[in-house]
């Protein structure tokens, strides 16, 4: 038997549809309407010829683009190793806080302090202290470069956000999961592995995935260390210009080189709450 | 028939609160031993004091001659004997069917992974669950969830299996299934023991029956004397209030 839909179903489908084609035509027009607001705002501003030549000047920003260009790429050298090593000392860190054996309380105690320390204190900070202190130690056997010490900053900071992150991510899982496999005769570092990190760490992808991004932009202050990155290269361009141009071209870099985490970002979002509605009581 | 575990004299306090008190019961090899009880009379802590899960105020667990109970035990190897599935289903729900019973075989008992899976894709097939083997728990009903849970702790070849109320969340077509397995599980000669409200299984399965009231054993019996001849004012309240509810 084949199937015709009932009258009544055609017609609910013609008012969806129309429905449809009505909030596009809004969505439309009001965007138009803001867009051509600000535009109208914008041209009528009395500086704004002067703002455009000094800040958006194609000139300037071509000459400064192949300097720049150098410098993002050290910014992305220096996000993906601190990357690396942010999410493993977050793990390493959030793993120490949650352990509740006595033995290891000097551990918990010693992550709980850097984590207060490293997450309050503001990463300008970090950066002077770490890149200007350590290479006053004069000690042999650390790089004094400021790649290096701004990394380790980054590090540092950005490592204790990401832990409490992680932690809240383990200790969200239900205290059943535990039971369960400890049930089963699973050790309690089998039973972390399997069965408490795996369902933790997704739950809590997208706020990671936020703090990694967050991390990526502000890659760009290890240039108060003099570490030639994007943001240094752009001061030095218009050191030489007076024109502001190249801190746009930077700034322009620098969200390019963030927006396919974001969007990446948003997806898993979207997927997430999508599994967990299809899962209704999880 | 010797006994392959034996709860000696049990006390378990929560702070203050008592909540088994000098209970000892011993459950033969290849028996099944159904524990009955109100709500909060302590049948599901006594299970997770069975296992080690609740540490105990006072007593001894001896299973297969040995006491597990001691300081220092090895706990682990204690539990991979012990098979538990709990009132809620606890799969894991970041791993598929296949993967949840294959897991503790491979950690705790270190087989390869062909062999656990075969295993389990055996017991799967023979308890009707093949085509799930590779689903993730949350899109099976809960029947076949919970039926899932006890394979799970079946594919570890426990010693004894501790099933607690496992059916007290599904409807009597989902029961029904589940009891089904659990009877075929008791044919295979595991030693059982059960916590439950459905008396009916309770007296088809059941080789004895306890009474737990304000967590002491107020009696046991085989099924005909405690719910044919109960003997204490207990007991008798207790079936009262369940012919009255129906479930009887
Ligand atoms: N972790 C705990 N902390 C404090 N009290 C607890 C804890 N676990 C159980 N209890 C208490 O112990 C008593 C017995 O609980 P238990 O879960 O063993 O009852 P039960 O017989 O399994 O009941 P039900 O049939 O409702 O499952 C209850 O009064 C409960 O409140
Ligand atoms: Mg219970």
């Amino acid at each position: 038997m084949t199937y015709t839909p009932s009258a009544l179903q055609i017609q609910r489908e013609d008012a969806k549809r129309r429905a449809s084609r009505r909030s596009t035509a809004i969505a439309l027009a009001s965007t138009l309407t803001i867009a051509l607001t600000i535009t109208l705002i914008l041209l009528n501003a009395q500086g704004f010829d002067a703002v455009r030549e000094s800040f958006f000047n194609p000139h300037y920003a071509k000459k400064a683009l192949p300097r720049i260009f150098d410098g993002i790429l050290l910014n992305l050298r220096v996000l993906l190793i601190a990357e690396f090593f942010v999410l493993l000392l977050g793990l390493a860190i959030a793993i120490a806080r949650t352990t509740t054996s006595p033995i290891l309380y000097p551990l918990r105690l010693a992550a709980t302090i850097y984590t207060d320390i490293f997450r309050g204190a503001p990463l300008l900070l970090v950066l002077l202290l770490v890149g200007l202190g350590i290479p006053g130690l004069r000690l042999s056997w650390i790089p004094n470069s400021a790649v290096f010490l701004g990394t380790v900053s980054l590090v540092l900071t950005y490592s204790a956000y990401v832990a409490e992150v992680i932690r809240a991510g383990i200790e969200g899982v239900n205290p059943t999961q535990r039971q369960a496999a400890r049930a089963l005769g699973l050790t309690g570092p089998q039973t972390l592995r399997h069965v408490v990190l795996p369902q933790g760490l997704r739950n809590v992808t997208p706020p990671l995935l936020n703090d990694l991004v967050s991390l990526q932009k502000d890659s760009g202050l290890i240039s108060v260390l003099g570490a030639v990155d994007a943001i240094r290269a752009a001061g030095i361009e218009t050191a030489q210009s007076f024109n502001f141009t190249p801190y746009v071209v930077a700034g322009g870099l620098f969200i390019l080189l963030t927006i396919p985490l974001t969007r990446y970002t948003d997806w898993l979002i979207r997927r997430h709450d999508r599994v967990q509605r299809a899962q209704g009581a999880y | 028939m010797s006994a392959l575990l034996e709860l000696r004299q049990i006390r378990k306090e929560f702070g203050s609160h008592l909540v088994l008190d000098n209970v000892s019961i011993s459950f033969p090899q290849g028996s099944a031993t159904v524990i009955i009880g109100a709500s909060g009379s302590g049948k599901s802590t006594l299970m997770r004091c069975a296992n080690l899960l609740e540490e105990l105020s006072d007593g001894q667990i001896i299973l297969d001659g040995v006491d597990i109970s001691l300081y220092g035990a090895a706990v682990d190897s204690v539990r991979a004997n012990i098979g538990s599935v709990f009132q809620a289903f606890n799969l894991f729900p970041h791993l598929t069917v296949l993967e949840n019973i294959t897991l503790a075989p491979r950690l705790v008992q270190g087989k390869s992974k062909e062999e656990a899976k075969k295993q389990a894709l055996a017991l799967l097939e023979r308890f009707g669950l093949s085509d799930k083997a590779n689903s993730y728990p949350n899109l099976l009903s809960g029947g076949q969830q919970q039926r899932v849970a006890i394979l799970r702790a079946v594919a570890m070849n426990p010693k004894v299996l501790l099933l607690d109320e496992v059916t007290s969340a599904l409807d009597p077509v989902l029961i029904a299934e589940v009891l089904r397995l659990i009877a075929e599980l008791k044919a295979d000669g595991i030693t059982m023991v059960i916590s439950t409200h459905e008396m009916g299984f309770a007296k088809k399965i059941a080789d004895r029956v306890i009474f737990l009231h304000n967590g002491t054993i107020a009696e046991e019996g085989t099924p005909d004397e405690i719910f044919s001849r109960p003997q204490t004012p207990e007991l008798k309240a207790f079936l009262g209030a369940l012919s009255e509810a129906g479930r009887l």
